[in-house]
């Protein structure tokens, strides 16, 4: 008989614990860097999640709300002068708007031809930001301005550690607000059948759409933040290989599991920066990495550890 | 004026029969197994650069070929019995990354054992273009289109007439009705990843004379094989076969036309249409769910 | 009172006339079946009723309001639910939390309230879940409460997806093969759970192949074959119906 707890109240303060101190044991400013990206892909993955891991679809081109979002910043605020907070606004509306179109038809899909659409929408909005160089600075990128709210910016790398933290946690609590009301628990159903979920009366079309919609502003908006925090943007940000490590995060971490998605986002981005001692190999040990984990621990890291802790205390 | 729209249609053709190719790679392994191999532009890869290998090797053309081919079906076997064998029931989603992780790896290893440089391979028969109604169309262009519809005609008997072309048939329609009649599924799906690996490394020495070949040549390659066999409704060889020369028509056509620089976007702008419109591709057949 | 009427229905697939100008009526609170041979079109209707199939041609009625073109999810609203023949249960749930999203058209599913955890939300759960786990209890599944639904048995799988129709508290049940795969003695407590929803005031459509059942607890049976309407009438008129025994036994009692 399972006790009816709730791991997620703990798991938040955890995460709040974590973020709270993980300051102490960080050496430099470089640990510092690969602390906030793994924040901003964080924000990115634990919205992807409810698309992927909850709601059963797939996505593979949201690195292209992503940039989106980051070059709605950078040309928004560096070419016209807007405050970084409306231009983050503006570009989360405009990717909401853009999903949600693009969402209707896309939603219909299943499986595979889901996948398709999602990956020829991710790659054209990365073709046209190569191309509309006048814009976006083409291939050669752009330099984006500094981030600020009426006047404060975030003077040092510590302090944007604590703006994307706090944000970090924000946005677990929405999530996890959403998992834990009848819009989540529909979002499960689609994914469980879609036809029974209809016969109870679950608009599985508007649902789909929504969690998708949903998924590409938080990915927007982790966009905005890191053009800020990066100060340089290129068209790469909505590359292939960029929707696949975010799916891969979520996948990796755990799917249908909101911490596991701040996870496989911890692990992924820092993954690269150890594999670095394999020099030459570094793509060859990536792959093999990534294989064997998805064999071994095919719901994911966190789940699979979770069942393995669960099974002990029995 | 007509001179152009031929040679625009030679080069679509062209670069359309690899695509087709390539996508008749992905459509035999998702009929096998409802996977989608995200590492068959890899084995395309792995054609033109194994070739490549060979014949730095002092080998000639003939032999590096046949050399690459096997290679690269040895690896197709690898890559189904460690990659995707043990992982078989798991949710898509988890396939697709293993598939991508399969994919990362090989590429990985081709750097490793060779370059990051580009290369060149001499073409089959000479490179002096042939002109035909005041296009110019090269030697090796017809080498691409010959064995293409070589391979397409051996291919469809072979599924036809043959045991094992049929056992593969049934398994892509039922798996467990194929087992039960017999049909060792699991040598089926060996063979399927065999067949796309011998595919995807003909259609990359096939090109490689014409555009140069490097260790990432399979990652745009692959997709839009991709492209070319959702197109002709995924699982539907013949289809992509069709798939694969409208996208390649329609890249040249663009670039001739319109803008060289969006001949990429292209072929996935291509797919959501008719992802949008046509959802079971060109050829796809109505899917009911039961219930 | 009429509750559901099929006018003139027809479903054509590709080549196949799956159902063909079926005419019939069903009253209110009363427990009605629906039998015929495989293939004669029974879950098809039982799809087009609930809009998982659009009809080709022909009117369905409920409660005199014409449902033909409502969309699927819309039905539970007007009162239509029903189970399946090949389960359908949400396997990446507890056996709870099925049963809850029947309950889904009573719930607050507005986004923003969710999204921001209001406190009207989190006490709407408390109420779903409570609902839910007294509609397990009314059942007799109230042992399963705690349980995943991916580790439960069938038979108790098959009690879990009708708890789940019950909870969005429909006027019409319709049950696709509620025993089938199951034993004689769960089949007599499906028997008698169909009686004691009945009696609640639901109108309860049966598909069955188990005629021991479906003699036992019907009030009215409609016959199908091939997509057609072959016969209607009480228990005792079907029995003895000779078109039916036709289509089942495939021959005449012959005349003496």
């Amino acid at each position: 008989m399972k006790a009816f707890y709730k791991p997620e109240t703990g798991g938040i303060l955890a995460l709040a614990a974590i973020i709270a101190v993980l300051p102490i044991f960080l050496p430099n400013s470089f640990y510092f860097d690969v602390a906030i990206l793994v924040g901003i892909n964080a924000i990115v993955c634990v919205g992807l999640n409810l698309l992927i891991g909850y709601a059963g679809q797939i996505s593979l081109g949201h690195a292209g709300f992503f940039a989106i979002g980051a070059y709605f910043s950078g040309i928004l605020v560096g070419t016209y002068e807007w405050p970084p907070v409306a231009a983050m606004l503006i570009g989360a509306l405009f990717v909401g708007l853009l999903s949600y179109l693009l969402a209707k038809p896309i939603m219909k899909l299943r499986g595979h031809y889901l996948a398709m659409g999602t990956l020829g929408m991710g790659i054209v909005i990365s073709i046209v930001l190569n191309q509309e160089g006048e814009l976006t600075g083409g291939p050669d990128g752009m330099p984006v301005m500094g981030f600020s709210v009426f006047g404060w910016e975030p003077g040092s790398e510590l302090t944007w550690y604590w703006l994307i933290g706090g944000l970090l946690l924000i946005a677990v609590w929405l999530a996890l607000n959403l998992i834990n009301s009848p819009v989540g628990r529909a979002l499960r159903a689609v994914h469980g059948s879609e036809v029974a979920a209809s016969v109870a009366g679950v608009d599985v079309a508007r649902y789909k759409v929504l969690v998708f919609v949903v998924s590409a502003v938080f990915a927007s908006v982790a966009g905005s933040l890191f053009a800020h925090y990066s100060g340089f943007l290129t068209p790469s940000e909505a590359d292939f290989f960029h929707s696949i490590e975010l799916v891969t995060m979520v996948v990796l971490g755990g799917m249908a599991s909101v911490f596991g998605a701040v996870v496989g986002a911890a692990v992924l981005t820092t993954l690269p920066q150890l594999l670095t001692v394999f020099h030459d190999y570094e793509m060859l040990v990536f792959g093999a990495s990534l294989m064997v984990t998805m064999i071994f621990m095919r719901r994911g890291l966190v789940p699979t550890l979770q069942s393995l802790f669960s099974r002990r205390l029995k | 004026m007509f001179a152009e729209l031929l040679q625009f249609l030679f080069s679509g053709v062209t670069v359309g029969a690899i695509y087709a190719l390539v996508g008749l790679g992905f459509a035999i392994i998702y009929n096998a197994s409802h996977v989608i191999n995200f590492a068959q532009g890899e084995f395309v890869m792995l054609g033109g650069m194994a070739t490549v290998f060979f014949i730095g090797l002092g080998m000639p053309m003939p032999a590096a070929i046949f050399l690459a081919i096997t290679v690269t079906v040895i690896v197709g076997f690898g890559v189904e019995k460690l990659a995707v064998e043990p992982a078989r029931n798991a949710p898509i989603v988890t396939l697709i990354i293993i598939t991508i992780g399969a994919s990362i790896f090989l590429r990985g290893a081709a750097q490793v054992i060779w370059d990051r440089n580009f290369h060149s391979v001499p073409a089959f028969t000479g490179e002096q273009p042939i002109i035909i109604g005041g296009a110019s169309i090269l030697p090796q262009s017809l080498w691409i289109l010959g064995s293409t519809v070589v391979i397409v005609i051996t291919l469809h008997l072979f599924f036809n007439r043959t045991m094992t072309g049929k056992a593969i048939v049934a398994t892509s329609h039922n798996p467990l009705a194929a087992q039960l009649m017999g049909i060792n599924t699991r040598v089926v799906l060996l063979m399927s990843f065999g067949l796309s690996a011998l595919l995807g490394s003909i259609a990359g020495i096939l090109i490689a004379p014409i555009s140069l070949t490097y260790t990432g040549v399979g990652i745009m390659l692959g997709l839009k094989g991709f492209c070319a066999a959702v197109l002709g409704g995924l699982g539907k060889p013949m289809g992509a076969i069709a798939g694969g020369l409208i996208v390649g028509i329609s890249e040249a056509m663009t670039a001739g036309y319109l803008s060289s620089a969006y001949k990429d976007a292209v072929a996935f702008m291509i797919i959501l249409a008719v992802l949008f419109f046509m959802p079971k591709g060109l050829f796809g057949g109505r899917e009911t769910e039961r219930v | 009172m009429t509750l559901l009427r099929v006018e003139n229905l027809n479903m054509v697939f590709g080549g196949i006339h799956a159902v063909e100008n079926l005419d019939f009526k069903i009253k209110s609170g009363t427990i009605h079946s629906i039998i015929g041979p495989n293939g004669a079109g029974k879950t098809t209707l039982f799809n087009l009723i609930t809009s998982v199939y659009r009809a080709t041609t022909g009117r369905i009625f409920f409660d005199d309001q014409d449902i033909t073109e409502v969309s699927t999810y819309a039905l539970a609203e007007h009162g239509i639910s029903r189970t399946f023949q090949n389960l359908q249960i949400f396997f990446n749930m507890s056996a709870v939390e099925n049963v809850m999203v029947g309950n889904h058209r009573k719930t607050d599913s507005r986004f923003l309230p969710a999204l921001f955890g209001l406190p009207s939300i989190r006490q709407g759960e408390r109420d779903c879940r409570q609902r839910a786990e007294q509609l397990m209890c009314d059942i007799g599944l109230e042992r399963y409460i705690g349980s995943d639904a991916d580790s439960m048995p069938y038979g108790a799988l098959k009690w879990l997806e009708i708890a789940r129709a019950l909870a969005s508290q429909p006027r019409m049940l319709l049950l696709d093969e509620p025993a089938a795969g199951l034993n004689p003695s769960e089949t007599h407590e499906i028997d008698d759970l169909i009686k004691r929803i009945a009696d609640m005031g639901i109108t309860v459509v049966l598909v069955e192949h188990d005629m021991k059942l479906v003699m036992g607890v019907s009030d009215h049976i409609l016959v199908l074959d091939s997509g057609r309407k072959l016969a209607e009438g009480t228990a005792e008129e079907i029995r003895q119906n000779p078109d039916v025994l036709e289509a089942y036994l495939g021959h005449r009692q012959r005349a003496r």
